[in-house]
């Protein structure tokens, strides 16, 4: 337990600095969970304008955008803070990281407490929930696994993605909001059923870059629903392995940045 | 120091208004420099956007595609598909995101030196701020527009009228916008910290200024009472529907004078805010 010491303390300081300003706390704590409230919000607007969207129900898609939320949550709970590198590397803040005996990634990861994030994980629990409650699903032993792996294998999937998009900066400072489009992209993308895409844009994103199996393929293996764009029903299944591979990549490319990483100097 | 004087440009009543104008214009063009030295920070920017027109495009036509009369909120797929793609051009010209430079000079005390200075800080912001928004205009805009018309049928305006209270609109809503950004963070006088308040903007904004759907998707009644209750539909929806004509010639002007009423509200209370908190402020140390 030693070895965890110096995290503590570390974990310590972040909380007391987080809640040295109690009332934009109390804000941002609210905040948050309003944020994933907001993007389901935006999921029943949409269907009430139409009742089905893509050729999915509003009970349907809200699987999608449960086990969505759920998974995006847990992974920026954990490791989302890691898109602030880019001001570490042009602040210097990186030196100070590097010199300590400790694991970068780790210490990147506590450096902004997730505290505030918290509520979000009650908000994205509470879509699936009611998911959950709305579709009529005939459950079997595999489906029950699958209902616990697949907003897990989110996590790790969006982890590996905030990682490689933080990761980008190692090699291109001024990389701004390109993560975004593939962490906030990628979530947005998987809280919809991927029919409503176009062509072109749903291979690349769902197969080329495996957003199909954070909660589109899940969804409808515990819906019972065959796939409409023709993929078999143990797609579902996939997820976990998906997860896996883009961990490995995010863990490669992430060591690699590391080491190419030179000091601006500041 | 031949040539030299204490003389400072200045903006007040008590001065000639070409000496004003020139220190506002060199306010604005300092803005405009600025940002314009984030080239690539540019180029990344404009991919997002472009990444976001896509996913917000597909999901609103779908929506559009099943809906009674292929109408969604009273839009055609046309009319969508250009509200979210000259929604993600305007985004950074109106700059609803991210500026939080009066709070960490608030925080760090360094806004006691600006205070000093002759020129008061809501004019040398706001001026700042139509410097930043003439230089996203001219980089930000362009990128996902002709994305997006490249990649989607748009609708071309038709009326005469469209184009210049659409240049009017989003000028109004860069003011707007500036007014609410200003109070949001003139908050840190008050919590001594505006990452709770900015955090609530990024949020509440976002989806209130129509950028994740149309407020016209919404029931009338709330979509009336944001309009004329907030200031926030100014900031993107107003100009959005003047452009794809979402509504007769009368409406389309009422809108736009609408907005323009909000936009000076909220600098005036900017004004008014500063003004109060200059009174209580009490500089941190450090």
């Amino acid at each position: 337990m030693a070895d965890l010491k110096p995290y503590v303390a570390l974990i310590g300081g972040r909380f007391r600095s987080a809640t040295a300003y109690r009332t934009s706390f109390a804000v941002e704590l609210i905040t948050n969970a309003g944020g994933t409230a907001v993007d389901v919000s935006t999921v029943f607007v949409l269907f009430h304008a139409a009742k089905v969207v893509g050729g999915f129900t509003l009970g349907e898609a809200l699987m999608m955008t449960g086990l969505t939320a759920s998974g995006f949550v847990l992974a920026d709970l954990t490791v989302g803070n890691i898109d602030q590198l880019k001001t570490y590397i042009r602040m210097g803040t990186l030196d100070a990281v590097l010199v300590r005996p400790l694991g970068v990634l780790p210490q990147l990861v506590i450096a902004d407490l997730p505290l505030r994030k918290l509520m979000r994980f009650v908000v994205g629990s509470a879509v699936l929930i009611v998911a959950i409650a709305r579709n009529d699903i005939a459950w079997t032993a595999g489906k029950v696994v699958l209902l616990v792996t697949a907003p897990l294998a989110g996590a790790v999937f969006f982890g590996a993605i905030f990682v490689l998009s933080a990761g980008l900066a190692f090699w291109w400072v001024e990389s701004g909001e390109v993560g975004a489009a593939f962490t906030y992209g990628g979530r947005d993308f998987t809280s919809y059923p991927i029919t409503v895409y176009g062509t072109w844009f749903r291979t690349l994103f769902a197969y080329g870059l495996g957003f199909g199996f954070v909660s589109y393929h899940p969804a409808l293996t515990l819906l019972g629903r065959a796939d409409p764009l023709g993929l078999p029903a143990w797609a579902g299944y996939l997820s976990p392995l998906v997860a896996l591979a883009a961990a490995g990549i995010a863990g490669l490319v992430w060591r690699t940045g590391v080491r190419h990483y030179r000091s601006t100097g500041s | 120091m031949d040539g030299l004087d204490a003389s400072v440009p200045t903006i007040s009543p008590h001065r000639p208004l070409s000496v004003s104008v020139a220190t506002f214009g060199a306010l604005m063009w300092s803005g405009f420099r600025r940002y314009a030295t984030y080239r690539q920070a540019t180029v990344a920017g404009s991919f997002t956007n472009i990444v976001f027109g896509f996913l917000r495009c597909y999901v609103l036509l779908a929506v559009a595609a099943s809906a009674a009369g292929g109408l969604a909120g009273g839009y055609g797929p046309r009319q969508l598909a250009t509200f979210v793609w000259v929604g993600q051009g305007l985004l950074n010209v109106v700059g609803i995101w991210g500026w939080n430079d009066l709070a960490e000079r608030i925080r760090t005390g360094d806004i006691a030196a600006d205070l000093l200075r002759p020129v008061p800080p809501v004019t040398a912001y706001l001026a700042a701020d139509l410097g930043r928004s003439g230089y996203q205009m001219l980089t930000r805009f362009a990128p996902p527009v002709v994305v997006g018309a490249l990649a989607f049928p748009l609708v071309a305006p038709s009326r005469w009228q469209t184009v210049p209270l659409f240049a009017a609109s989003v000028m109004l809503a860069v003011v707007g916008s500036f007014g609410c950004r200003y109070l949001v963070n003139a908050t840190a006088y008050w919590l001594g910290d505006a990452r709770g308040p900015l955090m609530f903007w990024t949020l509440g904004a976002g989806v209130l200024a129509g950028l994740y759907f149309p407020l016209r998707l919404l029931p009338e009644w709330l979509t009336i009472t944001l309009w004329v209750a907030t200031p926030i539909p100014g900031l993107l929806q107003t100009p959005l529907d003047v452009l794809v004509e979402r509504d007769g010639p009368a409406l389309q002007a009422g809108l736009v004078a609408l907005q323009a009423i909000w936009a000076v509200i909220m600098v005036a209370l900017a004004g008014l805010v500063q003004r109060r908190a200059e009174r209580r402020l009490v500089v941190q140390g450090g």
